[in-house]
């Protein structure tokens, strides 16, 4: 177990042997770790971003004032550590390392050689990306997708020339180390199911894990491929992406250097990977949504198949409606078209999950646990923030609402705060499991009611400044003395409320880092199944940290489907999937 | 149990494990899907997927690694979907001169002839690795072996192994002799729409080949140095699937780059 007390001398040889671990558990809290050094990182360069924004003559200290340059560098290296060091390797390979092989009923993966290999590729990319920071002008400041014809010419402003292929580099190494963990999940959930575990009775958790590495194998190499051309263009004096004639600086590029190529082309590569990434990072928060929700309504998932049905859908129809990203970038109108048409049908699978969220909780006698808040927040943050999904999928809207904060509210509720309440719900419902302790719950409370009103009051006047012109991207908003200017500095108040909410919703996660550290160590010790579960990862065998010697190789069963709860009994009335089921049961009817 | 002992609601709702499974699971896949052991026993315990992992028969361990490479591949086929489809839309796309003139600047590069016997050469190696692979699964060896009576399968695949791997090779080879012969010609990666194309390509397809050609080498090592017959099988199973789907690819992108451009 995490905190129990080891003798001196065994301490360091062990250390390093969790280090290399090719453990599935310990490559799951490896996973964790990065995540944790990247949001910490990630909010910092965020709240520099806001102070900025009502305090542009604030001068860092041992920095200097924030340039424009430096804030589209704090875009960028924000935008990439979150998208992908936290949203996309938390969930999927986190906690799907952590806990997708024992709710299968497996005690380990499929290659976990490869496993490690896979992670520490992904540390590998994070060093990188951090490293870029320090090189020569600067990091990237193209933001996180990119966009040619800047991010392809390394003359074109600082953090284009090494920061650029640095991030690059980077991006391409999480792409590799993402497409390694895919085949290992995938390979796992067909290969090592237990007995009677068939693929209706996987927990939802599972499917989300699966769908998600399908996506990540399909998307990434796609992502992959297209970094691969940007390099090209940058180095070897290709021109996929850039454009005849090309104007940079008031110097139009000869057509010489560079050729035929088109930005447009990496904006549909880019989405290809880009749309279908954000599902990557949202569905495991949706699977582990309803198994939560039903865990602690005490109630099945309501329409376990269609749950089943609607992940697949997701991932399907996500991987088609990239467009809608480039409805203000010159796609042709009736393309647009086709992809308005699309986006909106995943408003269906969505909204049959919500309805499913709904049905499962409503009228039972909930037990409000931190984890249930979490999810409960997760839901409310999916439907506040995917109800102006359909409002952008609409062309003639997005041209106006595009490239406004209206969209930077749109994915922060949506994708970053569903997202990381997804993450809290996983960690403060598996805590008791892996570190055989449990958090406390007064202080989960505080954590959840101030990172629920602290990321309201953050992202929801965003609609608001959105819709009032403020652009993404922009250093500054005053200064500029002409009407769209003066129209502007209305929403300066506003901005000021944006930025306190933003520290104070930072604030809110010391309660949870202090929960955390405090309960490693001094935290009630847990009872083996705290939440009355009855996923396969909950299997007194299964016990992940137990001592050496202490797990039996018992052959784990799955007699009956997951969330099969007895509301009339309250708490205490659960099935787990492995127990047996009474022969006098089975015959009945 | 008395008929008048009508079941509570709950317990109705509750799932059983036989076809009166009311939870969402189905019954467990005795039937459909019926992996025989062989052993002949009674039907309960006649199929290889209710054991636990690890002791699913005798090729679990290979099926598992095949599928891993199947998906890696499926994965490195949409990085190749990504680029094919980049070259019909720079095919297709052009831009307006300062006459309003509609440029398409497309020059399809002529393929050098040596690429059609480097075609030959590829397609050679894939019998080749084929007849490898299924060295490996000669019954009789295989049993041989089991006894204890040496390596005959590592022997009998070794030449075929060593064979593709000088096919490949002299594909690899053929290959620079291609990119020298445009170069005389002052073609270069740079120089045109199309010939970006060519050799992004070729060059892509090219690495991937080396690390086929590691792959075999391992293989080659591993019949000497591996002492279970599995490991060894799957050693050159999977190089030979995976060579497999590298010529079968470059099948597709000669195709492409000698008729489509
Ligand atoms: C899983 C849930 C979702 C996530 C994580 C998500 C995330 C995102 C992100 C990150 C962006 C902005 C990308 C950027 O420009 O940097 C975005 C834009 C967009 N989203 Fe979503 N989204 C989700 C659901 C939806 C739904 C359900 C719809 C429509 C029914 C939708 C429609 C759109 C549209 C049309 C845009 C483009 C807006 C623009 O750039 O002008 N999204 N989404
Ligand atoms: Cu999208």
């Amino acid at each position: 177990m995490m905190g129990t007390p080891q003798s001196g001398a065994t301490v360091r040889p062990r250390k390093i042997r969790w280090l290399f671990s090719t453990d599935h558990h310990v490559i799951g809290l490896q996973y964790l770790a990065l995540a944790c050094v990247a949001v910490t990182v990630g909010v910092g360069l965020s709240l520099f971003m806001r102070l900025h924004l009502i305090a542009p003559d604030f001068v860092v200290p041992g920095h200097g004032p924030i340039l424009p340059e430096d804030y589209l560098a704090l875009v960028t290296l924000h935008g990439t550590l979150m998208l992908f060091f936290v949203l996309t390797t938390a969930p999927q390979s986190g906690f799907g390392n952590l806990i997708l092989p024992a709710q299968i009923g497996s005690r380990r993966m499929a290659f976990p050689g490869l496993n490690a290999a896979g992670f520490w590729t992904t540390a590998l990319a994070l060093v990188v990306l951090l490293g870029s920071t320090f090189v020569q002008g600067g990091a990237a400041i193209s933001g996180w997708t990119a966009y040619p014809p800047l991010s392809a010419i390394a003359a074109a402003g600082p953090g284009q020339g090494l920061g650029m292929d640095l991030w690059l580099g980077s991006i391409a190494l999480f792409a590799v180390g993402t497409g390694i963990a895919s085949v290992n999940t995938l390979t796992t959930v067909i290969r090592f199911r237990c007995e009677g575990m068939t693929w209706e009775r996987l927990p939802l958790t599972v499917w989300a894990w699966f769908t998600a590495a399908l996506l990540s194998l399909i998307a990434f190499s796609v992502l992959l491929a297209a970094l691969v051309l940007l390099f090209l263009d940058r180095h070897a004096a290709t021109g996929f992406f850039v454009p005849q004639g090309d104007v940079l600086s008031s110097v139009v590029r000869a057509a010489a250097v560079h050729g035929n190529g088109s930005p447009l082309l990496w904006l549909h590569l880019f989405w290809f990977f880009g749309h279908p990434e954000v599902y990557i990072a949202i569905l495991p928060g949706m699977g582990l949504t309803s198994m939560l929700l039903a865990n602690f309504s005490r109630r099945r998932v309501y329409a376990y198949q269609m749950m089943i049905a609607t992940t697949l859908l997701i991932g399907g129809l996500g991987i088609l409606v990239w467009g809608h990203h480039m409805f203000v970038a010159g796609l042709n109108p009736f393309v647009g078209t086709a992809f308005s048409i699309s986006t909106m049908a995943i408003a269906l699978p969505s909204a049959a999950k919500v309805l499913s969220w709904l049905a499962t909780t409503w009228r039972s006698r909930p037990h409000f646990a931190t984890p249930m808040l979490f999810s409960l927040g997760f839901v409310s943050f999916f439907v506040v923030g995917g109800l102006s999904g359909p409002i952008l999928a609409q062309p003639i809207l997005d041209q106006y609402l595009h490239n406004t904060f209206f969209v930077v509210a749109h994915f922060h509720l949506i994708m970053a705060m569903a997202g990381v309440f997804g993450l809290f719900a996983g960690v403060y419902y598996y805590f008791p499991l892996i570190a055989g302790r449990y958090l406390s719950e007064g202080l989960g409370r505080v954590h959840f009611w101030g990172t629920l009103g602290g990321a309201y009051a953050t992202f929801l006047p965003m609609h608001m400044t959105g819709l009032a012109g403020e652009p993404r991207h922009y250093a500054q908003l005053t200064g500029i003395p002409n009407a769209a200017a003066r129209l502007l500095a209305q929403t300066l108040p506003l901005q000021r409320h944006i930025s306190y909410a933003a520290f104070f919703l930072a604030a809110s996660q010391l309660p949870f880092v202090w929960n955390v550290i405090r309960s490693a160590r001094w935290g009630d010790l847990a009872q083996p199944n705290p939440w009355n579960a009855t996923t396969l990862e909950w299997h007194p065998a299964l016990a992940p940290f137990a001592e050496e010697g202490s797990s039996s190789d018992e052959q784990i069963v799955a007699y009956c489907s997951p969330c099969a709860y007895d509301p009339g009994a309250g708490w205490a009335g659960f099935t787990p999937q492995w127990q047996e089921i009474p022969a006098s049961n089975v015959k009945r009817e | 149990m008395p008929a008048i002992f009508t079941p509570t609601d709950t317990d109705r709702k509750r799932p059983h494990a036989d076809d009166g499974d009311h939870g969402s699971g189905r019954r467990p896949p005795y039937d459909d899907g019926l992996k025989r052991t062989g052993g002949g026993g009674d039907n309960d315990n006649d199929n290889w997927n209710d054991r636990p992992a690890g002791r699913r028969g005798p090729r679990e361990k290979l099926e598992r690694y095949r599928l891993g490479l199947f998906f890696a591949l499926a994965g490195d086929l949409m990085f190749f979907v990504a680029i094919i489809s980049t070259f019909f839309v720079t095919k297709s796309s052009g831009h307006f001169d300062a006459y309003d003139r509609y440029i398409n600047e497309w020059l399809p590069t002529a393929i050098p002839r040596i690429l059609w016997l480097n075609t030959a050469v590829l397609f050679l190696s894939s019998v080749t690795v084929e007849m490898a692979r299924r060295r490996m699964f000669h019954q009789f060896d295989v049993m041989e072996e089991w006894f204890g009576l040496g390596k005959p399968t590592a022997k009998r695949a070794m030449p075929w192994v060593i064979a593709t791997i000088v096919l490949g090779i002299a594909f690899l080879l053929g290959q620079t002799v291609a990119w020298r012969q445009l170069a005389q010609e002052h073609v270069f990666l740079k120089s045109n729409p199309s010939s970006h194309f060519f050799y992004l390509i070729t060059y892509t397809h090219a690495i991937h080949l080396l690390v086929g050609i590691a792959g075999l080498a391992m293989a080659l090592v591993g019949l000497f140095a591996s002492k279970q017959i599995e490991n060894r099988q799957i050693l050159v199973d999977c190089a030979a699937w995976y060579w497999h789907s590298m010529g079968f690819l470059w099948l597709f992108l000669f195709v492409l780059l000698a008729y489509f451009q």
